[in-house]
């Protein structure tokens, strides 16, 4: 399916439409809150891109379990695992970003050892060192391996991140809805905002994962075969001369 | 206003540029090697 140009094709353009539509509605239609004026805008892209920096490490922890799990071993859930982690790391970039744009008009501060913002700078730490681990030049099997490992542990920290607001007083404010607190919500627009943001960054998520699996594919290819493609180069360089001697 | 364009601007040029990286290193990649033959006849089937 991932092979289909209409697949692909789909989800470029849900992504295009989609965060059009949240940009104009956060812009121009939503109005600014009591507490946080025009600020509250941001909600709609920060909590998107810290939710899909989440799903991106949560599908490299499950692409790690069935790689580590000897009846579901395949080459390709490492190679999911390694995409979906550089997806991951990029949206995390971009919440602590975002987040820390945010900061600073509300808080006065734009960034503070905050048990949220702290355990977030974690999170992008732990899966860059999950980057770096994947270029260690090892056997395939070893590198697949050690790899996984290191994604169960750095995944442990998503819950830690999440709950933050629960367990610790922090600065950083708890979620905006709660599906089980009715009075816990916001106005028309900026439902819609959130759900605009949420569909269009979770569409260019999508995207961004299969494109970057392609290039997995692509690297692990070039990886066993460029060799043989250097050795293959290597030897035409030769062949005039031996044609040549031969004469 | 302007920490909000600021914070919907890095999302977007973000976003935009890092899909521009996987682009360039996936054609980078196409043209470094041989097109892929497909699965051999017998697996085909």
């Amino acid at each position: 399916m991932t092979r289909s140009p209409w697949f692909t094709r789909g989800l470029a353009a849900g992504a295009l439409v989609f965060i059009a539509a949240a940009v104009v509605d956060g812009l121009w239609i939503m109005g600014p809150t009591a507490e946080q004026g025009d600020y509250s805008r941001l909600l709609v892209v920060h909590p998107p891109v810290a939710t899909y920096a989440y799903v991106g490490f949560g599908i490299t922890a499950l692409a790690s379990i069935l790689y580590l799990l000897p009846r579901t071993r395949r080459r390709e859930w490492d190679l999911l695992a390694g995409a979906s982690a550089e997806v991951g790391v990029v949206f995390c970039a971009l919440t602590l970003i975002t987040g820390s744009i945010w900061g600073r008009p509300v808080w006065g501060v734009w960034w503070t050892w905050d048990a949220r913002l702290t355990a977030e700078a974690l999170l992008f730490a732990l899966f860059l060192g999950y980057l770096a681990l994947r270029r260690i030049p090892a056997a395939e099997t070893v590198r697949g391996r050690r790899c996984a490992v290191a994604a169960l542990i750095a995944v442990l920290d998503i819950p830690v991140d999440h709950y933050a607001t629960s367990w610790w007083q922090t600065l950083h404010q708890g979620s905006s809805i709660d599906l089980l607190q009715p009075d816990k919500h916001l106005d028309t627009a900026h439902n819609v905002g959130l759900l605009l943001g949420f569909l269009g960054l979770g569409f260019a998520f999508a995207w961004l994962l299969v494109q970057r699996y392609r290039v997995e594919q692509l690297e692990s290819r070039y990886e066993t075969e460029g060799l043989a493609l250097a050795l293959d180069a290597r030897r035409a360089e030769g062949m005039p001369d031996r044609v040549g001697a031969s004469r | 206003m302007n920490y909000v364009y600021a914070g919907y601007s890095v999302v977007l040029v973000g976003l935009a540029l890092y899909a521009a990286r996987i682009m360039a290193r996936g054609r980078a990649l196409r043209r470094a090697l041989p097109p892929d033959p497909g699965p051999r006849p017998d697996e085909a089937r």
